[in-house]
């Protein structure tokens, strides 16, 4: 006696919803609607806008959010926060540059020091989170915070200039077609690839969505919740740092004052791409749209000669809309 | 009991066990038997240790006292991943689901299979081809209706749900399916629905402990009951020579066993 | 945790002002937004000087971040326990200080606003502080005469909207030059929130809407700097004239090494200064200070042009705040 699939059967019935279950959900066409449907909007309505070369002057300007996204999807993927990401990017690009030049260092030394020193925050993070047990809003506004004063201390509050040529290796360019292209935004988008292939292709990314989606099924699966939970806030800390250095190769010096409101933007393009504040859904590569997004209207409303102050208003209603597409997405599902 | 064929060996077996908890004292000498090929259901009012005993089965507490064996080997459990690891699932009340995920990911939540050759053993990447098609065949070996393994848990029902849990145990099981109240938040329909899966599951050779406080289940589908009370095995009941009131009468001990006729006693 | 940090901050405030009585002098109370940003560094430690110059004892305080209301109140609150007779303020938010402000005047301890007025300004007892509208003027008025009769294809690097000083230094900026809002030489407006990497996209979002663009006006030096990152990478460092407000070190340095054309200097120090002075006078002989003093905003250039009065940048650095 074969047991019938009883109470999912009248909806699922319907020929519409047949079609509407084989496309990927709303949340993960929707930013890209967005941003097609806004490219195409500024295309129209400016002629400087449809053009390699301002695509790739974007591509750049998203960078540093573009990638700090990277680290807050992992976090926010396991239904945690982190709001030290601009701070910890901060203290990467300042020890990297000051051991660079106060230190003399070798670029292929200090590099990976200011990125062992945004990496040695992630792993902090992720210890108070899971051996002190404490929410990750409130560890990483404290962190957040050490970030800073130790990176104002270091640094003097001054910005470290006159950088050997090595650091700025991702600030070059090559050339594609008619267009530059940094070597930044390269690492950027290969960042995205590799993430992307670790969520959706390894054991590894399902445990980290796992995790966020029910934490205690993960565990009584096997998966160890706590040593994953740390991993990710240190990988998280580890992509902060990459963000650093590219930051640094695209200013061309190691700022103090840097990414102080990296937090809510990177946070902004992670929910304008589709990921839930709730953990265990989302698309990696959502993030990359939702910090285009941005850009693209701040680049497009510049170029149409909006005021600045639309900008904001129209990424507050976008980040609105993305999160109740989430919502009501779930509750017809 | 009386029987010509000798005993058979218990597949899992429990003398002595204690466990107390400061001054409480949860498992006070706890026997347990499982034979092969049967569904036995553990049945024990509040406080009679019932959940400690599957506890210390499952592998999610270590008893202070007593042995456990397993195929008459004695064996110690320090997690519930030894417990797995020994070949014992555990099908948890709340079904251990990850919602979001789809029903393929959630059976293999944990022992993920990797392609073969270097991709899977050096990136680690997963087969997710070999998953869904092993789900698939899980799923239909237990004669659950669901068309795809691709839906999201969530989109289930409870009976389905329940249905997953079921077959991701069964699935990875060697030797014993533990399963707590599982048809406690279903309905009538999908409740037999569970039950006929229980018995499926024992069809294809894997015994069951099933915890229930469902006696009309119990009596569907038990093979014997095991009675907890005050940290003992109180009794074990033979659903076919004794009514439901009597069991329950010897649970809450308004009845003792010796006042049962013998051959209500498995 | 506040509470703690309200506590430890009392008692420090309480040792300070208990060895400032018991040598008898004069205590003032310094409140800044941040206690990072170079400009309030140089506020202290022109204040400090003054002190010392003048027996008297200066206690300071500073909010987290820029826009910390409750550890300036707080801060008041203690000072004024303490003992300071004059408290001197750099507002962080210009509404919500007033209550506390007016609470400490009633107990006769004079405030005086540094550099950002309160709203309204009559809240404090005078106000020292930067004609941001006149550094706007200045560079405005010095665009102009550099331009030489070429018209200009200006673009406005601002701060964020509703901010009183980005306003004020853009409006005169825009007056110097001649120019009303929304004149069709002002080829394009974008905020950089005062920092280095926004200034940089602004003004490469700029750039693409008009590539022709000659005179950059820009809020502050960082953002300046962020505009000459973006204008050298697209080989236009050169045929670009740029304007800054701040008179910082790094922005004087800029102005020497011709990466920026001018910049409008402010005096931080002389602030702090004038604020201890008047603190060490009204404790003396009981006279407040009052109204509207202007600090001073200095044209800074390498490359001055007649009929506007500049200073070369050796007395910028000479003057200069942030090292």
């Amino acid at each position: 006696m074969t047991t019938p699939s009883t109470a999912a059967a009248p909806a699922h019935d319907r020929p519409w919803r047949r079609i509407a279950d084989r496309l990927p959900p709303i949340t993960t066409i929707g930013p890209l609607l967005a941003l097609l449907a806004a490219g195409t909007f500024f295309a129209v309505r400016t002629d400087r806008f449809l053009a390699g070369q301002n695509f790739s002057l974007i591509l750049q300007q998203v960078m540093e959010v573009g990638v700090i996204a990277i680290g807050q999807t992992l976090v926010i993927l396991t239904a945690g926060i982190d709001l030290s990401c601009g701070m910890v990017m901060a203290l990467g690009s300042i020890v990297m540059t000051k051991f660079a030049v106060d230190l003399g260092l070798a670029p292929w030394l200090a590099i990976p020091a200011g990125i062992g020193a945004s990496t040695a925050f992630g792993y902090l993070n992720g210890a108070l989170i899971t051996f002190v047990r404490l929410p990750p809003f409130i560890v990483t506004l404290g962190t957040l915070n050490i970030a800073f004063a130790i990176t104002q201390i270091y640094s003097d509050a001054q910005t470290v200039s006159g950088l050997p040529g090595a650091l700025n290796l991702f600030g070059q360019t090559f050339r594609l077609g008619s267009t530059e292209v940094t070597y930044g935004v390269v690492l950027m988008l290969l960042l995205y690839a590799l993430t992307w292939f670790v969520l959706h292709q390894t054991g590894v990314g399902r445990h980290v969505y796992a995790l966020g989606n029910n934490a205690e099924a993960a565990r009584l699966m096997g998966i160890p919740t706590q040593r994953l939970l740390r991993g990710v806030y240190t990988v998280a800390g580890a992509i902060y740092g990459v963000a650093g250095l590219l930051l640094v190769a695209r200013t061309g010096v190691g700022d103090p004052q840097a990414g102080q409101t990296d937090n809510l933007d990177s946070i902004t393009a992670v929910v304008l791409g589709g990921t839930s504040l709730f953990g265990g859904r989302g698309q990696i590569l959502g993030s990359l749209v939702g910090a285009l997004i941005v850009g693209v209207f701040r680049n497009g409303l510049t170029l149409m000669g909006v005021p600045s102050v639309y900008q904001i208003l129209i990424t507050g209603i976008l980040v609105i809309l993305a999160v109740a597409t989430d919502r009501l997405s779930r509750a017809r599902g | 009991m009386a029987s010509a064929s000798p005993a058979p060996t218990p597949v899992l077996e429990a003398r002595g066990l204690v466990k107390r908890y400061g001054h409480v004292t949860a498992l006070d000498g706890a026997d347990f038997q499982l034979l092969p090929g049967e569904i036995l259901a553990v049945i024990g009012d509040n406080g009679a240790g019932k959940s400690t005993l599957i506890k210390a089965l499952s592998g999610a507490l270590v008893p202070d006292e007593g042995e456990i064996r397993l195929d008459g080997q004695p064996i110690r459990f320090h997690s519930p991943l030894d417990a797995r690891r020994a070949g014992i699932e555990t099908v948890y009340q709340d079904l251990a689901v990850a919602p979001a995920m789809t029903i393929a990911e959630n059976l293999f939540l944990g022992r993920e299979l990797r392609r073969p050759g270097l991709v899977g053993r050096l990136l680690g990447m997963l087969d997710r081809r070999r998953m869904l098609e092993q789900a698939k065949g899980h799923m239909e070996g237990l004669k659950i209706g669901i068309r795809s393994m691709r839906q999201a848990v969530e989109t289930l029902s409870g009976g389905q749900r329940q249905g997953v849990a079921v077959a991701r145990s069964a699935a990875f099981a060697r030797h014993v399916v533990i399963m707590d109240e599982p048809t406690a938040a279903l309905g009538v329909k999908e409740g037999n629905m569970v039950l006929e899966l229980i018995r499926r599951v024992r069809d294809r050779g894997l015994p069951v402990i099933l915890i229930s406080h469902n006696m009309p289940h119990v009596f569907e589908v038990a093979d014997r009951i095991h009675v907890a009370r005050l940290g003992k095995r109180c009794a074990v009941l033979d659903p076919k020579r004794i009514s439901m009131s009597d069991t329950v009468a010897v649970m809450t001990g308004a009845k003792r066993p010796e006042e049962l006729p013998p051959e209500a006693l498995a | 945790m506040a509470k703690l940090n309200r506590v430890l901050l009392g008692l420090l405030v309480l040792a300070a002002a208990i060895a400032a009585a018991a040598a008898d002098k004069p205590i003032i109370g310094l409140i800044t937004k941040t206690d990072t940003n170079p400009f309030f560094v140089k506020m202290k430690q022109g204040a400090e000087k003054a002190a010392a110059a003048t027996g008297a004892k200066v206690m300071s305080a500073a909010g987290k971040f820029d826009g910390d209301n409750a550890t300036q109140v707080t801060a008041i609150e203690n000072m004024t326990t303490a003992g300071a007779k004059t408290i001197l303020i750099t507002p962080s938010d210009t509404k919500a200080i007033v209550p506390a402000i007016a609470k400490a005047r009633e107990k006769g301890v004079m405030v005086i606003a540094l550099d950002t007025p309160t709203d309204p300004q009559s809240a404090t007892d005078a106000l020292f502080a930067t004609d941001n509208f006149k550094a706007g003027v200045l560079i405005g008025q010095y665009a102009k005469a550099a331009m030489a009769g070429k018209p200009a294809r200006i673009a406005t690097l601002d701060l964020a909207p509703g901010i009183t000083v980005g306003q004020l230094r853009h409006d005169g900026f825009l007056q110097g030059f001649g120019i009303k809002e929304g004149d069709p030489a002002i080829v394009c407006s974008a905020d950089t929130r005062g920092d280095r990497a926004k200034g940089q996209t602004a003004m490469e979002n700029c750039l693409q809407k008009a590539p022709d663009l000659n005179v950059v006006y820009t809020i502050n030096e960082p953002a300046a700097a962020g505009a000459y990152q973006a204008l050298k990478a697209a080989g236009k460092a050169t045929g670009v004239l740029i304007v800054s407000v701040d008179g910082g070190c790094p922005g004087v340095k800029a102005i020497q090494a011709g990466t920026l054309a001018a910049t409008s200097q402010q005096y931080p120090l002389k602030m702090a200064d004038m604020g201890v002075r008047a603190g060490v006078e009204y404790a003396k002989s009981g006279k407040k200070a009052s109204g509207y003093v202007d600090t001073g905003v200095t044209l800074i250039t390498d490359r001055p042009v007649s009929g506007v009065e500049s200073k070369d940048s050796k007395f910028g650095l000479a003057n200069c705040w942030g090292g």
